[in-house]
């Protein structure tokens, strides 16, 4: 119950000391224009940051995400440039955070939580499934839902077990979340931007291994393309144009997708890579157009196959394209075994070879 | 809209709050989370007053007796939610409503949890909750839409202040915690009332709620209506703690029982929490001693888990013939205001049975409107097929299906 001053002070100082390094990175991001090397995590950084300055009805919370920055240093800074009042921690307790972000939301509030990883965020499915979801329809658009739920999610960074759930299936499934899966360092900016403009509830899923990964971005471009209202929701992008086959793949699998395309390309056979970035809505018709054009396609997922996104996009596809299609949509897809240990998640990850081995299966020879 | 960015250490409230108390109060802080040792009650079973001695109360404990008018007023909406309460239950055997869970015998504690708020407070009720609801000002049809069956939720809550009456338990609680703090975030002095129900308790939710609304110190009046029983199962197997009240101290947050039959006791404990929070005291739990005179809903047979002899103690201490006799002894209730009360119950139990009399035609492609504030292409696919087929049944001479207009 008592707490002595000293403990206070620590972390007034702390807090202080990580104010003043956090307003340097912070104008030093603003300032930049032209491009420069950005990772995915400091684009969806940045994005926040930017969403704040806009906006004092955004919020930030969630475990970890004050001092700290959160466990991947997502909200890094945040607490620092916007203060404890809009960037904080929460007791430990996941349906506490979304509930509380539905009352905020509700009563005027922007919340943008995080769930510290896709598995942590079971405890809140009650809330996101039956109030997140819901409300707006509940309440005859009366009450919007103005939130964002980013779930740093997938596999491929050897994280233990309940770290690495690719749980995209379970929102996707349920009628009123958005889903959006960003798969490169500007859709990180652009699509946390729309999100966090979006009155419906957007369930931000982002891809845990590409956290890290860099590309040359403008954010200055970026910034001017989302004030003049640029849109990405059910916006599929053309990743890599091709002509032989279609990788239909989102999020983790995109960067597989691309490197299995670039080696196919060594070989001769020309693959169109189609980056899904929202699941929720869905763009039928940059995917349909790419499998007419194409004839074949294999779609890509670190999720279990069975009953899940993939399968949704192969039922899509036949159901629009069948009479272009040379031959039946394959699927590389994780096995339909729980998120196996690191030592084994290379066995379970779909792999460049495996997607070239399903590419090889298409029926080339009809 | 401003908020202002000054650090408080939530390590440093608990701390403030020791000190408050004891400046306050004059108690210590656990003195005064503990409940205090029974239950407040003020007015008998019979209608008398209970000495000041016999009230329950205890140094930092203290609940001054409310004013006639309020307590009036209040007896007033006690006899219109009683007659709601049958009413609506007519309504379910006619076939009117889909379902009432009734609150027939916790009327006074709906009562007070409406009626202790201010303009510009907030109501987060559950499903038994219509009564409070209604008294809160939601237009009594709109207030019962919910058990029509036409839509989900019959009023707007932000024109009320008032959540959806919440079926999946205590998830509403965390709502109130939101609704508060985001409330305090912009300096706005909003006190959120936040019911359920004794075996909600259980939930983790419950947990959750009281938990961030005492480590934000939100002003968050957590009211459990303890009506003995969760459907069928009793508290017993829900809880052994001394009492819900005393779950309060666990979160660092006040804890007090009382009389849920006693409107008078309710009143008075309900006006003072709402006071605390307002002056930035955090949250507080309520927990009141109530009895669900009716089975859980029209479904249910309670017969199958509680003896009548149970039923029966509990009639004897209904919270409306102890309101009526206390202010007739007091000299404030005459023939004449009784008519007049018992005229206004009348007139809102008409408006119900012409409001959900009606049949209100079904809009089918409002199926599709309010999914999402900005639509998507699947479903707006999906409202043309269904308006496609509702064209063809009309053009077929079916036309019980009027919705033929298509989805933005």
């Amino acid at each position: 119950m008592t707490v002595t001053t000293t403990a206070t002070s620590t972390t007034t100082a702390n807090v202080s000391a990580a104010t003043a390094s956090a307003a340097a990175s912070a104008a030093a991001t603003a300032e930049a224009t032209g491009p420069q090397s950005l990772t995915m995590a400091k684009a969806l950084n940045t994005a926040m940051a930017d969403a704040m300055r806009a906006d004092p009805s955004v919020l930030v919370f969630g475990e970890d995400v004050g001092l700290l920055g959160g466990v991947f240093r997502i909200t890094d800074g945040l607490m620092a440039e916007f203060g404890e009042q809009r960037c904080f921690d929460t007791p430990l307790a996941e349906s506490g955070i979304v509930g509380m972000a539905v009352g905020m939301a509700i009563n005027g509030m922007r919340p943008v939580i995080e769930m510290q990883f896709d598995a942590f965020a079971y405890p809140a499915f009650e809330q996101i499934v039956s109030h997140v979801a819901k409300m707006h329809n509940r309440t005859k658009g009366a009450l919007k839902m103005p939130m964002v739920i980013r779930v740093p999610y997938a596999g491929g960074i050897g994280g233990v077990e309940h770290h690495c759930d690719s749980s995209e299936s379970y929102y996707a499934h349920t009628a009123g979340l958005k889903v959006y899966t960003p798969a490169t360092v500007a859709d990180g900016y652009r699509m946390l931007r729309e999100a966090i403009d979006s009155d419906d509830p957007v369930m931000f899923m982002e891809p845990k291994k590409l956290y890290w990964s860099k590309d040359q971005v403008d954010l200055g471009a970026l910034r001017a393309e989302h004030d003049a209202g640029t849109s990405t929701e059910g916006r599929a992008a053309v990743a890599r144009p091709g002509t032989d086959a279609t990788l239909i793949a989102y999020g983790p699998s995109v960067p597989t997708a691309l490197a299995a395309a670039a080696a196919a390309a060594e070989e001769g056979r020309s693959l169109e890579v189609i980056d899904v970035r929202t699941l929720v809505p869905f763009d039928d018709e940059t995917v349909c157009a790419s499998v007419r054009k194409t004839g074949r396609a294999v779609v890509i997922a670190e999720a279990h196959g069975f009953a899940s996104v993939s399968s949704e996009i192969v039922a899509r596809v036949q159901e629009r394209a069948f009479h272009y299609l040379a031959a039946p949509l394959l699927r590389v897809t994780g096995f339909d075994v729980p998120f196996p240990s690191p030592k084994l998640e290379h066995y379970y990850l779909p792999s460049v070879d495996r997607i070239l081995d399903a590419v090889d299966d298409l029926q080339w020879e009809d | 809209m401003t908020i202002h960015a000054d650090h408080s250490a939530p390590e440093t409230v608990a701390g403030d709050q020791a000190g408050d108390v004891r400046a306050k109060f004059g108690i210590s802080v656990e003195d005064y989370m503990l409940p205090a040792r029974h239950q407040i009650q003020m007015v008998n079973p019979d209608g008398t007053l209970r000495s000041k001695d016999e009230q329950g109360t205890e140094p930092g404990h203290e609940y001054p007796t409310p004013g006639d008018s309020e307590l009036m007023a209040a007896y007033e909406r006690l006899v219109v939610g009683r007659r709601v309460n049958d009413q609506n239950s007519a309504l379910v055997r006619q076939g009117r409503m889909a379902v009432y869970p009734s609150s027939h015998g916790q009327e006074a504690c709906q009562v007070a949890a409406a009626m202790c708020l201010q303009e510009g407070d907030w109501l987060f009720p559950t499903y038994r909750d219509a009564v409070a609801v209604m008294t809160r000002g939601v237009d009594p049809v709109e207030a019962m839409t919910i058990f029509r069956g036409d839509w989900h939720s019959g009023y707007d809550p932000k024109k009320y202040n008032v959540g959806i009456q919440c079926t999946p338990l205590t998830t509403q609680l965390l709502h109130a915690v939101g609704v508060a703090h985001a409330a305090k975030l912009r300096g706005e002095d909003t006190v959120v009332m936040a019911m359920c129900g004794d075996g909600a308790t259980s939930e983790g939710d419950f947990h959750e709620a009281l938990n961030f609304a005492a480590v934000f110190r939100l002003p968050v009046i957590f009211f459990v209506q303890n009506n003995k029983y969760a459907i069928s199962v009793p508290l017993s197997h829900q809880s052994v703690a001394p009492s819900l009240a005393h779950k309060a101290v666990g979160y660092g947050m006040a804890g007090e029982r009382v009389d849920g039959n006693d409107l008078v006791a309710l009143m008075a404990v309900m006006d003072r929490a709402v006071k605390l929070a307002r002056e930035g005291s955090g949250p507080l739990l309520i927990e009141a001693h109530t009895y669900r005179m009716q089975a859980h809903t029209n479904a249910d047979d309670a017969t199958r888990y509680r003896p009548d002899s149970e039923v029966a103690e509990w009639q004897a201490k209904d919270p409306l013939t102890r309101m009526k006799a206390y202010l007739t002894d007091k000299g404030l209730l005459d023939d004449a205001a009784s008519d007049r009360i018992a005229e206004h119950a009348e007139s809102v139990a008409t408006q119900l049975r012409e409001g959900l009399g009606e049949d209100v035609p079904v809009q089918p492609l409002d199926l599709f409107k309010y999914v999402f504030s900005k639509p998507t292409p699947q479903l707006k696919e999906q409202s043309d097929m269904l308006a496609g087929e509702l064209a063809r049944a009309e053009s077929a001479g079916n036309t019980d299906n009027s919705g033929t207009e298509s989805a933005k």
